[in-house]
Parts: structure tokens; C-alpha cells; sequence
């Protein structure tokens, strides 16, 4: 499960029904926008691993290109502007990015199923809720209207919102933004996707409500043993359901570390900065620790690693020589699991 | 609108208001003496701002020719607080509760159904004319949404500026370019971006760009309606140093207002709990953080995400069922009830009262702080057990 | 749902991108970056567009030649010589004479005739759009800014005027006056043509004075005029711009059908609608008499179609 930032000399792996290997694999993948202010680089060699039944957390800010991967990912990236100049999307061992556009829309969806954040535009206001969702089976598995309209009920049912029969007939203005977002859920369970790609799916709501979201979120995939690939920002969602995060930073995975591990002992200067500056619920602090500047602008990112300009560890060696997503070990040289850090400096990051 | 509140909601649903002081209403007979009073230091620690049974009903109509009112949003329900010189009292809640109207009321951008707001013994809702402007001046905002809070066709100058050109007394004209960089400056932006456009800054500058907006003036309350929550996590707590920064070298009263409960706790001497409408608990960050009596406050404070899975392991975690119900029909009795898992027929029946509890009248507990809840305990869902 | 999916992240993906940008211009980096109005963006784009540098070199030309006709011919569009009787053929080689495009049925020569017809053609589009892009957002902001039953009032006004069948209207409006100069014309094509406008400026307004930044200003105090001007009005003419450009071809086209059928322009105005309402009468014999003015019709309402055209792509606020 470690992520080596260069994976060249690994084989393809073999694709067939009998496939066992990851689920998911995305290696070096770049992504780039032409711009009114140039090419922006959104994307600048991702590798990543989402297994059946495993939940990879996708950490990161604005601009951080969290979103666009998925996108890339789903083959739903606007192109142009975007273009995918480098890199390889393996589904069950086939590079979704050779395939024809026929092959994909047959994966879209069906194989792989997104959720977005606002879950208000991403349903049709004309729409009843049931007929949206029973559309799904109506398309893909040519049930009739009256099969379609059962279905409906039974995912409604399955993501709990009350009184499915009655509701199946409404039209989403009527549910609240949590009903909403289950009718999303319901919508990418619909047709037992294999991975489930969720952009920021509790953002919008309030907090009492997301953690309901994010359990009911959370059960389904164990039910079903889907991947996950929850992308967020925030670094309190994550932590309850994640199995592994990945952090990215301008386009690139910074550090990879199993939940508990990346709270406890940061690798990286940015995550141990992003930790260090959110308030605690359970104690009035201090001035708050704030990382100095701004993210970088994706059209010039750094020479470097391109956090050195914010970092508080910074030397000569940063502002030169990109760092690679490397194994983190203990301080006595023993394997820590599933980590890696792209920093010069991760020994005195994580260990003192 | 007024007989709205009568016909719609009992009298008795107003809070008894045991949460805050007397205040000391000052009667002007002229702009000029309303002016004078606006213009009067306040001490530290002595109330700024007194609200008073704030109401504000949204009218619900039907009918396109002849509107007919059907009903009515209780957006805010009868609110009263107080916020004293140089402190920073929160307000929270999840969206419906009525915060951001409050925001609005208070700074006279909606009228109220009912209730007043005392800004230095002056009831601001009925003022107008000469004294509402000197009120403006001294009561500021800093918005949400850093994209749509600044005019993208003005440059930044123009936008930081635009307060002396509505109050031409508060800088002479010469002055201003240099007040308006000396400003670029305190909020941490450089000087010499005076001439560019919104446009041009990221989320965080521009929220930066609305603080010294809302410094301009030199005001005594800035009231910030969730100013951090669409900034990224690395420049939030850039921006929440700001303005604390801010707050000692200007002597300033926030009245801060977000969702978040952590930045809350962070930024603010009081918190005040808010749900549809009504507040359901206020008292210091300690008492509301770390001994809540409402199971409303409870179980917000236990939802909320830690990012830190042992700490978290050890908590308690109230998941509350459904949704927050419709401010256009809100339950009888205790608002938060059909959600409350301590509920019984008491609270379908009886408005419980924002008010110290009784059994914990007179002691000098932590937990003895206003909660409006009939079955008010102490529960700490905050720390690991 | 896939359909959806792709719907909606591309729009995400704009988001992404626009967020990503957004620091661009503001921090790090060497380069002294500039004060960058959204108006100077929008020219960027413009300059780089070629539909705009096609149309605009047209444009210019058209408004050259009704400014001063006397550059382009020294003919006279009012000179009739018999002799030279409309089955006096083009002579296609000889360019920019007298006798290149032909004369018409008085023997006045139709290259004259078109260059002093570009006059009535610019005046009428330009005048008659001036004014409904005036009227029509002051209609509008008024509407819009203000709601309620000044809004009602208004509306209503609107959808009496948007109801009368535009040509029918002209029609019965100018057949009411007796002598009808270009400014008659312009006035009565005015008169029922702002209500596009006024719905255009009404929606826009709508939308701008629920943003943050009029809050703001109404939070400072800013009196009404000075949020309208300062803040509503700037915000709220991309649209308005992009309506009267490209409704701008279209009321040339408008004078041309009205002087065709009699009723707009007349004899003794130089006008392309009069010249081809003129050449019906000999369509056999010289089709060119009716070709040359309606091609030149054409030309001049595409040209505008187009400049309006990317003068949307570059103000439209969707594609920053």
C-alpha cells in the first residue's frame, strides 16, 4: 500500500474478471488548464491505491487539485481547457484513459458513481425524486415504470429517509439539505457502483446533520464493500471514517499515512500546520498557529517542493529539488505502514 | 407587521430577559441630542449593545393580484442579549436559527416585527435621519463571502475608500489615499495594491480588504457574519489572528457569528446558543463549552467533528434524529422537543424560559448560566472521558 | 445520472480552476502585477477574438462612410442622368467609380447611393438603440431596484408594450406622421423597442442588488443614488451591453423593412430600404438595382450580430 512517487518500472497489472489487485489506481497523473494567465497545473503526478471495502480520504484546500483528480478519474474534466498530458487511471487493471468514450460511460455510473457537494443543483428541480432515481434502473436495467418507481422506494428506504412511499413523489425543493444529500447517496448506490467518489459531501450541512451523513455514508460502503474516496477539506470529517489519507498540496500527494498515525504524528510541515492552526472544541487557546502566505498561484508553482516558501523548515535544498513521496520509517529503521511524506526533512517532522 | 407577533404567538413566548441588564434608555428630543448620545464613550465592561425581545416575522403570501398573508417565517423569535464594551460575544447555530437575521436587525438592514435593540440607552430600530447615520458609523460588518462582499468593478481603494466618501467628516479629502493604504496596512495587505481589483486577491486578502472596510470608520461594534467559514483551514486561522489583533489595537466590540463552534471558542468571551429563532443558552465559553445544560448545545458540541480520533474516542457523541423543523411552523411548547431526546409533555405545552435554571439558582457552579430548557443538567460532551 | 454528473462538474471544475486562479494575480510570483479591471479583461479577450476584429474593422468602415460619404465617392447619390438609365450594367472592374455597381431606374449611380445610404442605416441603429439601452435600463433599474408595486406598475407597462406586434406597430405608429425624417423613424422605433432592455436591466438588477457588496454599501449608509450609480448600475450593464449590440443589427434590418414597405424612410433620404423597395420594379431586367442595398443590408446587420456576439463571450461573467 505505500505510495512511491515513481512507479515506473512496476508492470501494468493484469486486468480480467478474476482481477485481484487494487481496485483503483491512479499513477502519475498530471492535469493541466489552459488559462487566460497560462497553463495552470492543477494536477502534477498523483499516484494513489483505492481498494474494495477501503476508505481513502482525500485531504486538501482550494486549489490543492483534490477535486480535479476525481474528476479526472470520473472522465468527466472539462477538455479542454483541461488536458491530461502524463498518467495512467487503472479500473480492475484497465486504464480508463485509453479507453473509448463508449467504454467509459459504461463505467460512469454504473462501476463508478460520484456525490457532490450541493446536492441541490445536482437534482433536477422538474423532477420528482422518485422519478430521478427510478430513472437510473429505467436507463441501465430497463425495468418498467411501476419496477422503477419500487426501486426507488427501497433506496430511499436504505438511506433512511422517512416515509419513503409517501415522499417518493416529491420534488427536492420540498426535502431539507440532508434529505437531499441521502437522495444523492441514494442516487450514486442505485445501480451498486464499486467506488464511490464523494466531493465534499457533508460541506454544505450543518453539523448535527453531517454526522449522520457520514455514518450512513460510512455503513453503506461496508455493506456493499465499495472503496471510497471521500474528498474534504476538513480534517475533522475525515477522521472517523477514513482508513488512509492522502494529503495534497499544489497537485501533489504530500504525505500518506493511516488515519490515526497522520493526527498523531504528522510527517509533513504542511499537515503538522494545518493541525497545528484549527481551534480545539475542548480548550481555549492561545493565539492561534497560522501558516504564513498563501497557497501557490498554479500557473508558478515554487521551484522545489512547492510548500517551501510557507514552510518554516525551509533550506537551500527545498527551493531546488523536488522532493519524492517517500517510505517513512521509525527513527530505528523498522516499516511504518502504508506512509509516506514528500518532505526533505520528514525525520525531524516526525520524529522531533 | 406589528400584530403579526400578537396573533401568531402568544405573549407569554417572549423571554423574561433575566440574561441581561437594565437598560438605561436615553431619551432624545432632537437628532442633534439622539447624535451627542451616539457620540459618548462607553467604559470597558460596561453593555454597548442591549437587545430586547428581538422579533423579526418574514410574511409568507399567497395570491399574486391581492396577496393575502398565509402566514410567517419566525425567523428570530424573541432574542435579547447583551454585549459589553471590548468583548467578543459568539452566537452559533446551524442555518435556520435566525443568527444571520440577527446580524441583519442589528444593523438596521431589516426592520423588526417587534423588540429593540439599545445602542447606548438609544433604540436604533426607530431611529432615522442624522442619528441613524452616526449609528452606522459606529456599527460595521464583515461579511461571509469574500467574492460577493466586494464591488468587482471598483478598485481596492475605491472599495476601502467608499466610507469616507458616504462620511466625507471622518477624513478630509487630501487624506484619504494615505488613510486608505495606512488601513491596507494594519489589516496585513500592501499598501501599493491600492489600485488593483478584487479580482485580483485570493479569498483570504479579500476578506482582509472587508475588515479594513469595516475599520474605516473607526467603529465601536463590528458584527461578523460567519467572516472565516469560506476561507481555507491554512488562512482561517491567519484571518481569526487578525481580527483578534484588531480587536486590542482598536478597542473593539465583535459580535461574531458562525457555525463553527471551535472558532467560536477560540474568538469569543460569551457564547450564545441559537435555535430556530430562540436562544437556547448564553453564558461565558466555559460554561456553554464545558458545562452545556441544554441538550441542544449538547448535542451540537458533540457532533462537532475533532480531528483527532483518540480524543474523540473517549466522547460521547449525540446524534440527534431528523431535521431542524420549519421556522414557518415551528413545534409548540420547546422549539428543539420534537428533536430532544429528554422531551415529555411538559415541553409541548410550556415555552421553557432563557433563565438560570432552578436547581442551580444561586449557586456559583459553572453551570449555573441561562439555558432555556425545562430539564436543564450539566453534561460535558466536549472532553474524553 | 451520468449525464447530470458531467453537467454538474464541469461546472465544478470551473469552480476549481476559477479558485486555483484566484491568488494568481494577487501574490507570489515576480512579475509586477497591474490593477486589472474586469472592463480591461474583457478588452484583453476582445483584442484576441478575430469575429471581433473582422466585425469591428467593418463597423468602423460603415461609420466612416456615413460620417464623411465624400471620402469614399465623389458622385453625387441625388444626381439622376437619364441617359444612364437603370440598364446601365455594373462594371464590375472599375472600382470605386461612379458606374461600378451599376446605376439604378434614374440613372443615379449605386455605388454613390450605397455610400450615402450608410448614413441613414448607422444613424437609425445607433439612435434607436441609444435610446431603448437609456430608456430601457432606467425602466429596468427602476423595477428592479426598487420591486414592489412601482415594480408591478412598470412591469405591466412593459408587457402592453412588449405585446403590440413590433412592425405592425411601427407601421401604424408612422403612417400617422407625414413627412417621416431618420429622426421621426428613430424615434417611433424607440418608442416600442426599450421593453427588451427594461426586462434585460430589470432581471440583471435583481440579481446585482442582492449581493454582499450592496449590502455593504447600504450598511455604510450610502444614500440611493450613490448605490444605483456606484454598485448597481456598473454590475448590471454586461448584460445590457450584450442586449443592445446585438439588438442593434437588428433594428438596421427594422429601418431597411420599414422604408421598403413605405413606411419608414422615403424619398428624397438616401436609404438602403428605400433603394431596394426602388429596385422591385425592374427585378428582371437588373436584379442588381435590389441585390447591392440588400447585400449591404446584410452585411452591416451580420457585422453588428458578430460584434455583439463577442462582446458577450468577453463580458459574459460565466466564462471568467
Amino acid at each position: 500500500m505505500t505510495i512511491i512517487d515513481k512507479p515506473a518500472d512496476v508492470p501494468a497489472p493484469r486486468a480480467g474478471d478474476d482481477f485481484d489487485g487494487p481496485l483503483l489506481e491512479v499513477r502519475d497523473l498530471h492535469v493541466e488548464f489552459h488559462t487566460r494567465d497560462g497553463i495552470a497545473k492543477a494536477v502534477n503526478g498523483v499516484n494513489y491505491t483505492v481498494n474494495a471495502g477501503e476508505t481513502l480520504a482525500v485531504l486538501g484546500e482550494s486549489g490543492s487539485g483534490k477535486s480535479v483528480t476525481a474528476q479526472a478519474i470520473m472522465g468527466i474534466l472539462d477538455m479542454p481547457p483541461g488536458r491530461i498530458p502524463k498518467g495512467e487511471i487503472f479500473f480492475r487493471g484497465e486504464d480508463m484513459l485509453r479507453m473509448s468514450g463508449e467504454e467509459r460511460r459504461k463505467i460512469r455510473g454504473r462501476k463508478i458513481a460520484m456525490i457532490f457537494q450541493d446536492a441541490l443543483s445536482s437534482l433536477n428541480p422538474v423532477l420528482s425524486v422518485g422519478y430521478q432515481l427510478g430513472e437510473m434502473f429505467r436507463v441501465h436495467q430497463g425495468l418498467s415504470k411501476k419496477d422503477a418507481k419500487l426501486k426507488a422506494i427501497e433506496l430511499m428506504d436504505r438511506v433512511r429517509i422517512p416515509a419513503a412511499k409517501e415522499r417518493v413523489g416529491d420534488y427536492p425543493h420540498q426535502f431539507s439539505g440532508g434529505m437531499r444529500q441521502r437522495i444523492m447517496i441514494a442516487m450514486a448506490l442505485a445501480l451498486e457502483p464499486e467506488l464511490i467518489i464523494a466531493d465534499e459531501p457533508t460541506t454544505a450541512l450543518d453539523v448535527t446533520v453531517q454526522a449522520q451523513v457520514m455514518d450512513l455514508l460510512a455503513e453503506l460502503q461496508r455493506e456493499y464493500n465499495m472503496g471510497l474516496i471521500l474528498i474534504t477539506h476538513d480534517l475533522g470529517v475525515v477522521a472517523d471514517v477514513a482508513d488512509k489519507i492522502a494529503v495534497m498540496y499544489a497537485g501533489r500527494i504530500v504525505e500518506t499515512a493511516p488515519v490515526h498515525e497522520l493526527y498523531k504524528r504528522p510527517a509533513h510541515p504542511y499537515t503538522r500546520g494545518l493541525l497545528d492552526s484549527i481551534p480545539r472544541l475542548d480548550q481555549k487557546g492561545q493565539e492561534l498557529y497560522a501558516i504564513k502566505g498563501l497557497p501557490p498561484n498554479l500557473t508558478r508553482i515554487p521551484s522545489g517542493c512547492a510548500f517551501n516558501p510557507r514552510c518554516p523548515k525551509a533550506q537551500d535544498i527545498c527551493r531546488t529539488e523536488v522532493p519524492a513521496l517517500l517510505p517513512v520509517t521509525e527513527r530505528d529503521g523498522s516499516e511504518l505502514a502504508g506512509r509516506g511524506s514528500a518532505c526533505h526533512f520528514w525525520k525531524e517532522t516526525i520524529h522531533g | 407587521m406589528a400584530e403579526l407577533s400578537k396573533a401568531g404567538e402568544p405573549q407569554d413566548a417572549l423571554d423574561a430577559t433575566p440574561n441581561v441588564t437594565d437598560v438605561e434608555v436615553v431619551d432624545a428630543h432632537s437628532d442633534a441630542e439622539a447624535v451627542a448620545a451616539i457620540e459618548a464613550p462607553v467604559e470597558r465592561g460596561e453593555p454597548i449593545l442591549q437587545v430586547r425581545n428581538l422579533v423579526k416575522h418574514f410574511p409568507l403570501t399567497q395570491g399574486i393580484l391581492f396577496k393575502r398573508q398565509i402566514g410567517a417565517v419566525k425567523a428570530v423569535d424573541g432574542v435579547s442579549f447583551d454585549l459589553y464594551q471590548g468583548e467578543t460575544l459568539g452566537i452559533v447555530g446551524e442555518s435556520g436559527c435566525g443568527k444571520s437575521t440577527v446580524a441583519k436587525l442589528l444593523m438596521t438592514l431589516e426592520k423588526a416585527t417587534a423588540g429593540e435593540v439599545f445602542y447606548k440607552g438609544q433604540d436604533i430600530t426607530k431611529l432615522s435621519g442624522r442619528a441613524l447615520k452616526a449609528v452606522r458609523r459606529n456599527i460595521q460588518m464583515v461579511f461571509q463571502d469574500p467574492y460577493t462582499s466586494l464591488n468587482p468593478r471598483m478598485t481596492v481603494g475605491d472599495i476601502i475608500g467608499e466610507p469616507f466618501d458616504i462620511h466625507p467628516d471622518v477624513a478630509p479629502k487630501g487624506d484619504r489615499r494615505r488613510k486608505v493604504q495606512e488601513l491596507l496596512d494594519v489589516v496585513g495587505l500592501n499598501p501599493e495594491y491600492i489600485n488593483r481589483y478584487p479580482h485580483q486577491f485570493s479569498g483570504g486578502q479579500r476578506q482582509r480588504i472587508g475588515i479594513a472596510r469595516g475599520l474605516a470608520l473607526n467603529p465601536e461594534i463590528i458584527i461578523c457574519d460567519e467572516p472565516v467559514s469560506a476561507l481555507d483551514v491554512s488562512v482561517q486561522a491567519q484571518v481569526i489572528n487578525l481580527m483578534e489583533k484588531l480587536q486590542d489595537e482598536f478597542n473593539l466590540s465583535y459580535i461574531f457569528i458562525a457555525h463553527d463552534l471551535s472558532i467560536v471558542r477560540h474568538i469569543s468571551d460569551r457564547v450564545g446558543v441559537m435555535y430556530l429563532g430562540k436562544m437556547a443558552e448564553i453564558g461565558t465559553d466555559e460554561q456553554i463549552y464545558d458545562h452545556p445544560t441544554h441538550p441542544y448545545t449538547q448535542a451540537l458540541l458533540s457532533a462537532v467533528p475533532v480531528p483527532d480520533p483518540e480524543a474523540r474516542e473517549g466522547r460521547e457523541r449525540i446524534i440527534l434524529t431528523g431535521d431542524v423543523p420549519s421556522p414557518a411552523n415551528p413545534p409548540s411548547g420547546c422549539r428543539f422537543r420534537t428533536r430532544c431526546w429528554k422531551a415529555q409533555d411538559k415541553c409541548a405545552t410550556e415555552v421553557p424560559l432563557l433563565a438560570v435554571p432552578e436547581r442551580f439558582a444561586g449557586q456559583d457552579a459553572p453551570a449555573a448560566h441561562e439555558s432555556a430548557c425545562h430539564f436543564a443538567e450539566e453534561k460535558d460532551v466536549v472532553h474524553a472521558a | 445520472m451520468p449525464e447530470k454528473t458531467a453537467e454538474k462538474a464541469e461546472k465544478t471544475v470551473a469552480n476549481d480552476l476559477a479558485q486555483g486562479t484566484a491568488a494568481v494575480a494577487a501574490e507570489s510570483g515576480p512579475t509586477p502585477a497591474k490593477a486589472r479591471s474586469l472592463w480591461s479583461d474583457a478588452w484583453h479577450d476582445l483584442r484576441r477574438n478575430p469575429l471581433f476584429l473582422v466585425s469591428a474593422v467593418l463597423i468602423l468602415l460603415l461609420v466612416v462612410m456615413a460620417a464623411a460619404p465624400g471620402l469614399f465617392t465623389s458622385a453625387s447619390p441625388r444626381d439622376a442622368d437619364l441617359a444612364k438609365h437603370y440598364l446601365q450594367h455594373p462594371n464590375w472592374g472599375n472600382f470605386f467609380a461612379p458606374d461600378w455597381l451599376g446605376y439604378d431606374g434614374q440613372g443615379r449611380s449605386i455605388y454613390a447611393r450605397i455610400v450615402y445610404g450608410a448614413r441613414a442605416s448607422i444613424l437609425v441603429g445607433v439612435g434607436v438603440t441609444v435610446l431603448v439601452a437609456v430608456l430601457g435600463t432606467a425602466v429596468g433599474m427602476t423595477a428592479g431596484y426598487f420591486g414592489g408595486w412601482l415594480d408591478s406598475m412598470l412591469s405591466r407597462v412593459t408587457d402592453v408594450f412588449m405585446a403590440i406586434p413590433y412592425l405592425l406597430g411601427a407601421l401604424v405608429v408612422l403612417t400617422t406622421f407625414e413627412v417621416r425624417t431618420v429622426w421621426v423613424v428613430m424615434l417611433a422605433m424607440a418608442f416600442l423597442g426599450w421593453t427588451t432592455i427594461a426586462r434585460v436591466a430589470r432581471g440583471s438588477v435583481i440579481t446585482v442588488k442582492q449581493a454582499d457588496y450592496v449590502v455593504a454599501a447600504k450598511a455604510l449608509g450610502a444614500s440611493t443614488t450613490r448605490i444605483m450609480l456606484k454598485h448597481i448600475l456598473p454590475n448590471a450593464l454586461a448584460p445590457i451591453i450584450v442586449v443592445a449590440t446585438i439588438a442593434l443589427g437588428g433594428y438596421i434590418a427594422a429601418e431597411a423593412t420599414l422604408s421598403f414597405l413605405g413606411v419608414g424612410l422615403a424619398e428624397p433620404t438616401v436609404s438602403w430600404g428605400v433603394d431596394v423597395s426602388a429596385g422591385r420594379e425592374q427585378l428582371r431586367n437588373a436584379p442588381y438595382v435590389l441585390i447591392i442595398p440588400s447585400v449591404m443590408v446584410s452585411i452591416t446587420v451580420l457585422s453588428f450580430l458578430m460584434f455583439g456576439d463577442a462582446v458577450r463571450n468577453a463580458l459574459d461573467p460565466k466564462l471568467r
